[in-house]
This record gives structure tokens, C-alpha cells and sequence, in this order.
């Protein structure tokens, strides 16, 4: 059943590749097999029930190298679950925005399926091999994504995509050897590393280890100072592509944080905690504060996008500094580090899409072009306002609930968290100011010919804010999901 | 002890094979030499067939001095499969062509030095399959008739010679000191012997196979050779002679005894390997140039397992794999350049994927696997290889493998970029030629596949040495 549903957007898209599928047959079948993808996923959500403690839900494994202890090792969890919705939610709002680009739309369309199988796979995976084969497609799909499809000088952007996240997996495969060497019997399968714990003990070389993973994921993430191939890839993407790196990618780093360092190496987690934390702070503050200073609107997401990784690298580092008497504070930081990595999904892909309407209407992202917009686009304008609020966390959507968590977790765990609250206001600011800049005032620059949102493009992007808002309202179906699995990495790092 | 001919069999219908197209073809109208073609293919499939039926069989043959294991065998196959699609390369580059036998003769009997080599588990018998592998190896070079072609003859034939004499040089240090040629006495005969003599006489014959497998020290000849012979010729001599060679090193660092440690030797020259070869193919413009030095740095990748000989279980069935993973991968990415003839810089392939989706999508799977990206079976060869490293005591080898893998992105992204911009396509670009672009399709697909299947090939590779 969760094979069937990783690999259906893959058949989907191969059967794309068919000769004769005409642009709007491609365009609709996309949407349909994506619409298709997230039933699938909320039929698992349905009979989802949370695993015992070293197990997965909907486990399935089939040997494929057993000379080195790997197999296709698929399952899920309440930190995988999440992110599997959310993936399969985000890849359908790309469907429904795409469906008047006229820019070889079946490529385009099959590309994209594949994406989505392969982010999929990631997130359920459970052997580190498995992993690795899925984060590198991730980043070969990217590549062509950018590169094929995007604006501006994508080659190069895409380029510096592709050695940037290139060079992280390679240094995160450097330690997945490791960690394979340092069990016994060698393998590669999650859930037995989990619980042989092979480093517990064995002091520098599980710091080592654990520190080319780090580098690997921070590069991914991004966190400061690793963060700089993201705003150029961000700005020549399309929207769509935008919206998935930003949405999907980005939460492969932040995942793996999660599920390979705090889960596999909960020692060494705990000596590289305060890195962790400060690269946290630092993204946070950072990132809000390389946002104030951009002129071009994608550009200035993009760096929210460094501010709200930020924050969850933050929650993942302060739950690894170990104290007796906080181990609920930080199960609820880690509960937030995850509902972020959900809520930033779902707000940024939304955010990166409005951003689309921008190049297509008036061909340029810079914020000064645009004045009084609210005028003319009164539907852009709302549904930008709203992923605004939510991107800032305002109460009643998702973000609130998540920095929530995270603030209320991480002060009470490392009180010098606090000194991340900072990113928020310089964010709220950043937001607050860049709306009234666009939206009000007279209408003025490009904003006279601004074409207001049409059908496709109120459906790719309403949906995304509606499940925001629905988050941020009753967040419970949500955290009854992650809070067990948090509970039980914090517990796994306090042993 | 026995002799055992027999065991020998897909060697010695290699080598009947190749006397048959050489004779024949004395015979044989210029029109009609493709009947040769076929001679060809059949030894090739009845040489893949004999070792795979002789491979359960095992043993040795001539009195121990040729070894039949998992080694020999998988060597044998990968080499005449190799050959087998060189050869179909042949039926775009030399049909009809007044060389065309010849051709074939030489590969047979290249193809069999290269076994020879593999299997060789005797100096003396090592030296005659480098030899066998080496001279069919300059005329091949030479056959295209071209300046270029000259010259990369020359200068494959004076390395050849230079490296050939090292290497009987150092089987003679070895035999003076040890007073005997067969591996297995050699490791109790050399315990006492000088410990300078033994290093130079291994030197010596490490010099030697380095010039077979294209590896610095020995490395001048292969991008001249890739870019300036016949594509067939350059898809040969970067893939078949390196299979004979790296299993022929392996052998003997496994073979010979400390106290020096052979394995950091190979270690060192294996990084040196691909960290040249990767700084030297940055500036290439010409796609066979380029891909010259790709495998000068690939064979650096090949002779990781082999510096860990021992040290690691994994060692023989990952250096294996890769073998077989390189072989494929590397000749799809020649077929490339073969079905294009007439485009000679990467700028060329602007637009391919627009003018042969198939082709494009193809050369990127092998582009990218080149460098190592899942699944495809390069990959699953440099995992399992650096983790060999790494189990063998050598980390400092996986990091190395690592970073020279991120750095041949850079020139292997170099010609994917063109090759799938949306550009108006050369009119070079509409016709591939057809056996080619055949093999370029089947050998890519075959290099992901291979890695797909990585598991059941695996489990075809364990087994030991024969000892």
C-alpha cells in the first residue's frame, strides 16, 4: 500500500512519456494523478495508527544489495507522516497552477510525477541507502527543473544548485558508511541502527560521524552558511519549482536532522547540540534580517525561507541539550520543529506561487515596480495577505502553532533561545512592510496592467492557505500524530 | 597440478577467433567482411558462455599458472561483452572499411591479453598477457589514419615500450631475488629476500599495469588515444586492457607478501589517479577528450578496492562490480560520441534533447552515473568501494573517493547542460548513426538496470580467490 503510493505519481509520469499524450490531456492527467496521489496518502493517513516504539506503520522491505545490508525499506511514522500529506498536497497545487503553461507541458508534468514519487520515497525510507538514492534523484529533478524550465540565468543557478546539494549528500554519505561500519552486524537499515545505537559511547568517532551528516543536511536545510545557493536557485525556478524546493526539499534537510541525527547517533547529538542551536539563532536573525534588505519579492521569501529553517534547527538543537528535568519542554520543541517543517510547506509553497504571478503579469519580482496592487487584484492581494500572516505566525494559522511550540519548548530547555524572538519581529516587519509596499497606496509601476488571479490559480493556492488556517484552528488531528514520535526521540536522546 | 587447457577456453576461443578474422580476411571481399563481424560476435558469445559454464569448475590451469575464480570469470565476462559492443560500434566505423578484418583480429586478440592478464597468476604469464594486450593495442590506435591518430600511436607505442620494460624489469628483480615466477611460492620465497629488491621488482611490475589500466603514472597515452583514434578504438582501450589490469594488480597485492605495505601504494596512486584525471578534464572541449581523462580518474576509483586487497571483505566483489558497472557506463558514453561523428566539441550537443529525447536522457543517466548518482550501477560500485576503504583501515581514501566525485561533477555537468538546453539542434544531431546509438541506448540502460539488480549480481560475485 505505501509502495503503491510512492510509485503511483512514477507510473503516472512514465505513462506520460507515451507519444501522442497532446498539452492539455498532459496538463489534466497531471492534476487528476496528483489529486489521485492525495487521496492515496489521506486513505494512510485514515487507517494510520502510530507504531510501537522501534517500528514503523505500513512497514515493507525487500532485499536489494544484501552483500552491504541494504534493502528498500519503506514506513512511516508521525515525523514521516506529516510531511508525506504535505508533500502530496503541495505537488498538487503545482498541478493545478500549471494548467495554462504552455511550456512543454507533458515533460513538464511527467518531471514533476517523478519528483513527487522520489520525494515521497525519501520521506518514508528506512535505509539509509534508500535515502541517498532518493535524496540524490531529489536533486537531479531539481537540476532539470531549473534548468529546463526557469528564467533569468537559470544554467548557472541551477549549477550551483547541483555542486551546492551535491557536495551535502556526498558528506552525508561519507556518514552512512560510517555509521554501516560502526554497527554490528554492518547494515544499513534504520531501524536496526536505531536500536543497536552504534556510537553509544565511543565518543569522537560518532562526533565525526555525526558531523559529516550534519554538513550534508545543513547544506540541504539551508542553514547559515550554507545557505547561499538557495536565493539564486530560488529566483530563476519557475514558480512551480520554486514552490516545491521551497515546500518539500527544504524539509529534506530538516527531516533528516530528526530522523538520522537525533535518531541514530542520540550521543554525538547531544556534544554537537549548542552547534546546532547557535547555526539555529544565527539562521534566524540572519535570514530575517537579509529579507529586510531585498528588493526582489522572490528573493526576499527565499531568505524567510533561511529564518523559518531556522527556527527548526533551533527546536532540534535545543532538544538535544539534555537536562533532567525538560524532557516534556523539549519533546514540545521537536513536536514544533515538525509542525513547522509542515506549516512552512504549505505557507511557502503558497507564498512562491503569488510570487509566480508577478513574473508572468509584469515580468519582473522587483517590490518597487509594484504599488497599490490591492486595488487592481483584490484576490491577490487577500490571499497574499494571508500567507503573509501565516508566514509570520500570526494566531489561527499554522505558523503560530508551530513557532509556539517551538519558543515555548526551546526557552524552557535553553533559555538563550529566546534571543531568536528577535527574527520574529524583524520577520513580521519584513512582511508587514513588503505588503503595504505592493498592496496599498496608489496605484502606480506595473501594478496598472496586473491581470487579478484566475480560476487555476485561486485553486493552486487557496487549498494550501485553507489547510494553514484548518492547522492553526484545530491543530489536534495534526499533533496527536507527531507528539508520540517526538516523545519517543527525546526519549531516545535522553538514555 | 594439472594442465587443464580446457579451463582456458574462453581465452583460446578469443585468440582462434582472431586468427580466423585475420586469415579470413585475406580471403574475404571488402563488401562481404561483415561475415567476419559475425565470426567475431560468436567467439565472443561462446567465450561468455565457456566461462560461465567452466566458472563452477574453478581450479587453476598450466601447472597454477593461470587461475579460474570468481575473478577470471567475471573479468572474462565483462570483457567480452565489452568487446561485443565495441564491436557493434565497429558497424558504424569501419563496415566496408580496407581495415575492416583487421580490426577485428586486433580486438579478439586484445580482448584475450586483457584475460590473460586477469587470470594470470605467474609473472611470466603476466608479461605474455600484457604483451598480448599491448601491441594488438598500438595498431588499433594507429588505424585511424590520421595525424592525430599517428601521433597517439606513437605515443601510446613509446609509453608501452618505456612501461613494458619496467615491468619485465621488475618480474626479473622479483625472479632473481625469489627464484620463482608463481604467485603462491613467491609469497614464501620473498619473506627473506632484500626488502629493497622486492619493492623495486613490484614497483616495476605496478608500472606495467598502470600503463595498461591508464593510471598515473602511466596515464600520457589515454586521452591522445581517446581523441584522436577510431571511436571504437577509444571505447576499447579505456575499458577492456583496465579489466585485465586492475584484477591482474589485485592478484598481486593479495599475492605478495609485507613488509612493505603494497596497499598504500596503490592507495596513493589511486588518489593521484583521479584527482588528475579530474583536474586534467576540466578544460576539455572535445567529449572523447574529456572522456579520456574521465576514466584515467574512474581507473583511480577502480584501484581503491585494490589498495584495501584483503583488508576487506568487500573488496573483491565491490572492485568486481564496479568493473563490470564502469565497463557498460563507459562504452554507452563513447556510443554517444560515436553516433555523432561529425560533432566534436560539447557545444555541439546543444539542442540533443530536443532532437533525440531518447539519446539525451540516455547520456545523461550515464553522465551522471559516471559521477556516481543513484541508482545506476557506478553508483552502487563507488559505495560499496569507498566503504571497502573504509572497513580496510583507509578512510582518508573514502573521503578521497568523495571529494574527487564532487569535483567530476563540474566537467560531467559541462556536457549534460548543453545536451538538455532547449536550443534549436545542429542538423549534426538528426541522424545519430544506428548501431551506435543501439548500443549507447542498450548500455545505458544496462547501467541503470545493472544497479537496479545490484543485489543478484552481488551475490554472483562472492566467492574467494583461488589461493
Amino acid at each position: 500500500m505505501l509502495s503503491l503510493t510512492i510509485f503511483f505519481p512514477l507510473a503516472a509520469g512514465l505513462l506520460l512519456l507515451v507519444p501522442g499524450v497532446g498539452p492539455t490531456a498532459a496538463r489534466w492527467w497531471w492534476v487528476v494523478a496528483s489529486a489521485v496521489e492525495v487521496a492515496l496518502v489521506a486513505g494512510l493517513w485514515w487507517v494510520y495508527e502510530t507504531p510501537a516504539e522501534g517500528s514503523l506503520a505500513f512497514d515493507e522491505q525487500v532485499p536489494w544489495i544484501p552483500g552491504v545490508d541494504s534493502s528498500y525499506h519503506v514506513g512511516l511514522d508521525g515525523l514521516s507522516l506529516p510531511l508525506v500529506a504535505m508533500t502530496a498536497v503541495v505537488f498538487l497545487a503545482c498541478a493545478v497552477y500549471s494548467l495554462r503553461d504552455d511550456d512543454r507541458p507533458r515533460t513538464q508534468a511527467a518531471l514533476f510525477l517523478a519528483l513527487e514519487a522520489v520525494c515521497l520515497g525519501l520521506f518514508a525510507a528506512a535505509d539509509l541507502i534508500l535515502f541517498f538514492v532518493f535524496f540524490d534523484l531529489s536533486i537531479v529533478g531539481m537540476y532539470v527543473i531549473i534548468a529546463g524550465w526557469g528564467h533569468g540565468d537559470r544554467a548557472r543557478s541551477a549549477l550551483t544548485f547541483f555542486l551546492y546539494t551535491f557536495l551535502g549528500s556526498l558528506a552525508l554519505l561519507a556518514g552512512f558508511i560510517g555509521l554501516y561500519l560502526a554497527a554490528d552486524p554492518h547494515t544499513f537499515d534504520m531501524l536496526e541502527l536505531a536500536r543497536q545505537d552504534p556510537f553509544a559511547g565511543r565518543g569522537t568517532a560518532g562526533v565525526v560521524v555525526l558531523g559529516a551528516i550534519l554538513l550534508g543536511l545543513a547544506v540541504k536545510t539551508p542553514t547559515v552558511p550554507f545557505h547561499t545557493w538557495l536565493p539564486p536557485a530560488h529566483t530563476d525556478a519557475p514558480a512551480v519549482g520554486s514552490a516545491v524546493l521551497a515546500g518539500v526539499l527544504l524539509k529534506l534537510g530538516t527531516y533528516g536532522f530528526v530522523r538520522l541525527g537525533m535518531a541514530l547517533l542520540p550521543d554525538a547529538w547531544r556534544s554537537w547540540a549548542w552547534v546546532v542551536l547557535v547555526v539555529g539563532i544565527v539562521s534566524v536573525l540572519w535570514g530575517a534580517l537579509v529579507a529586510l534588505a531585498q528588493r526582489d519579492l522572490k528573493r526576499m521569501i527565499a531568505y524567510t525561507s533561511v529564518n523559518h529553517m531556522g527556527y527548526v534547527v533551533l527546536a532540534v538543537g535545543a532538544a538535544g541539550m539534555v537536562a533532567a528535568d525538560t524532557a516534556q519542554a523539549r519533546g514540545v520543541a521537536v513536536t514544533g520543529a515538525v509542525t513547522q517543517m509542515v506549516s512552512h510547506g504549505l505557507v511557502t509553497a503558497a507564498l512562491f506561487l503569488l510570487a509566480g504571478l508577478f513574473l508572468d503579469r509584469a515580468g519582473t519580482y522587483e517590490i518597487a515596480e509594484f504599488g497599490g496592487l490591492a486595488a487592481r487584484a483584490p484576490r491577490t492581494t487577500v490571499l497574499f495577505a494571508v500567507a503573509a500572516f501565516a508566514s509570520l505566525g500570526l494566531p489561527g494559522l499554522s505558523g503560530f502553532i508551530a513557532e509556539f511550540q517551538i519558543f515555548t519548548g526551546s526557552i524552557a530547555a535553553v533559555p538563550a533561545s529566546a534571543l531568536a524572538l528577535l527574527g520574529i519581529l524583524v520577520i513580521a516587519g519584513v512582511l508587514l512592510w513588503t505588503l503595504q509596499r505592493i498592496f496599498t497606496g496608489e496605484t502606480r509601476g506595473r501594478s496598472g496592467g496586473f491581470t487579478d488571479m484566475r480560476a487555476h490559480e485561486l485553486w493552486a493556492v487557496a487549498p494550501l492557505l485553507a489547510l494553514s488556517l484548518a492547522i492553526g484552528l484545530v491543530p489536534r488531528p495534526l499533533l496527536d500524530v507527531i507528539e508520540p514520535a517526538a516523545t519517543t526521540v527525546v526519549a531516545v536522546l535522553g538514555r | 597440478m594439472a594442465m587443464r587447457p580446457l579451463a582456458m577456453l574462453p581465452e583460446i576461443l578469443l585468440f582462434v577467433g582472431g586468427l580466423v578474422c585475420l586469415l579470413g580476411g585475406s580471403f574475404t571481399p571488402r563488401r562481404r567482411q561483415w561475415t567476419l563481424r559475425v565470426v567475431a560476435a560468436a567467439a565472443l558469445v561462446a567465450a561468455v558462455v565457456a566461462a560461465l559454464a567452466g566458472a563452477s569448475a574453478g581450479g587453476t590451469a598450466f601447472e597454477g599458472a593461470f587461475a579460474v575464480d570468481v575473478a577470471t570469470t567475471t573479468a572474462r565476462v565483462v570483457g567480452a561483452v565489452a568487446t561485443l559492443l565495441v564491436l557493434a560500434l565497429a558497424a558504424d566505423e569501419v563496415a566496408g572499411d580496407d581495415r575492416e578484418s583487421e580490426t577485428y583480429a586486433l580486438l579478439l586478440f586484445a580482448t584475450t591479453g586483457a584475460l590473460v592478464l586477469a587470470g594470470a597468476r605467474d609473472l611470466l604469464v603476466l608479461l605474455v598477457g600484457f604483451f598480448l594486450a599491448s601491441i594488438p593495442l598500438y595498431a588499433l590506435v594507429g588505424l585511424g589514419r590520421t595525424a592525430r591518430s599517428a601521433e597517439a600511436a606513437l605515443k601510446t607505442y613509446l609509453v608501452g615500450a618505456l612501461f613494458g620494460i619496467l615491468m619485465m624489469l621488475g618480474v626479473t628483480l622479483l625472479y632473481g631475488v625469489g627464484g620463482t615466477t608463481s604467485y603462491p611460492e613467491l609469497a614464501g620465497a620473498l619473506a627473506q629476500a632484500p626488502v629493497a629488491v622486492v619493492g623495486a621488482g613490484f614497483v616495476g611490475v605496478l608500472a606495467g599495469l598502470a600503463f595498461k589500466a591508464g593510471s598515473v603514472p602511466a596515464h600520457f597515452w589515454v586521452p591522445d588515444a581517446a581523441q584522436g583514434s577510431t571511436g571504437l578504438t577509444a571505447a576499447f582501450v579505456t575499458t577492456v586492457p583496465k579489466v585485465g589490469a586492475v584484477v591482474a594488480l589485485y592478484r598481486l597485492v593479495v599475492a605478495l607478501p609485507g613488509p612493505l605495505d603494497w596497499g598504500l601504494l596503490v592507495g596513493v596512486l589511486a588518489v593521484a589517479s583521479m584527482t588528475l584525471g579530474n583536474l586534467a578534464a576540466y578544460g576539455q572541449d572535445d567529449p572523447r577528450r574529456l572522456l579520456g581523462w574521465s576514466t584515467v580518474s574512474q581507473v583511480g576509483y577502480l584501484l581503491v578496492p585494490v589498495a584495501v586487497a584483503g583488508r576487506s571483505d568487500l573488496a573483491l566483489p565491490s572492485m568486481l562490480l564496479y568493473l563490470g558497472a564502469y565497463a557498460v557506463t563507459n562504452i554507452a558514453a563513447f556510443a554517444v560520441t560515436t553516433a555523432f561523428p561529425s560533432v566534436r566539441d560539447l557545444g555541439g550537443y546543444a539542442g540533443l534533447v530536443r532532437a533525440r529525447p531518447g539519446l539525451a536522457v540516455g547520456l545523461v543517466a550515464v553522465l551522471l552515473g559516471l559521477v556516481g548518482t543513484p541508482p545506476t550501477a557506478v553508483f552502487v560500485g563507488k559505495l560499496t568501494t569507498a566503504t571497502a576503504a573504509w572497513d580496510g583501515g583507509m578512510p582518508w581514501l573514502t573521503v578521497a573517493v568523495l571529494v574527487n566525485s564532487l569535483a567530476s561533477l563540474f566537467y560531467y555537468l559541462r556536457w549534460v547542460a548543453p545536451a538538455l538546453r532547449r536550443d534549436d539542434p545542429d542538423d549534426d544531431l538528426a541522424a545519430p548513426r544506428r548501431w551506435s546509438a543501439g548500443v549507447a541506448a542498450s548500455a545505458s540502460a544496462a547501467s541503470v538496470v545493472l544497479g537496479l539488480l545490484a543485489g543478484l549480481v552481488w551475490a554472483g560475485l562472492g566467492g574467494p580467490l583461488s589461493p
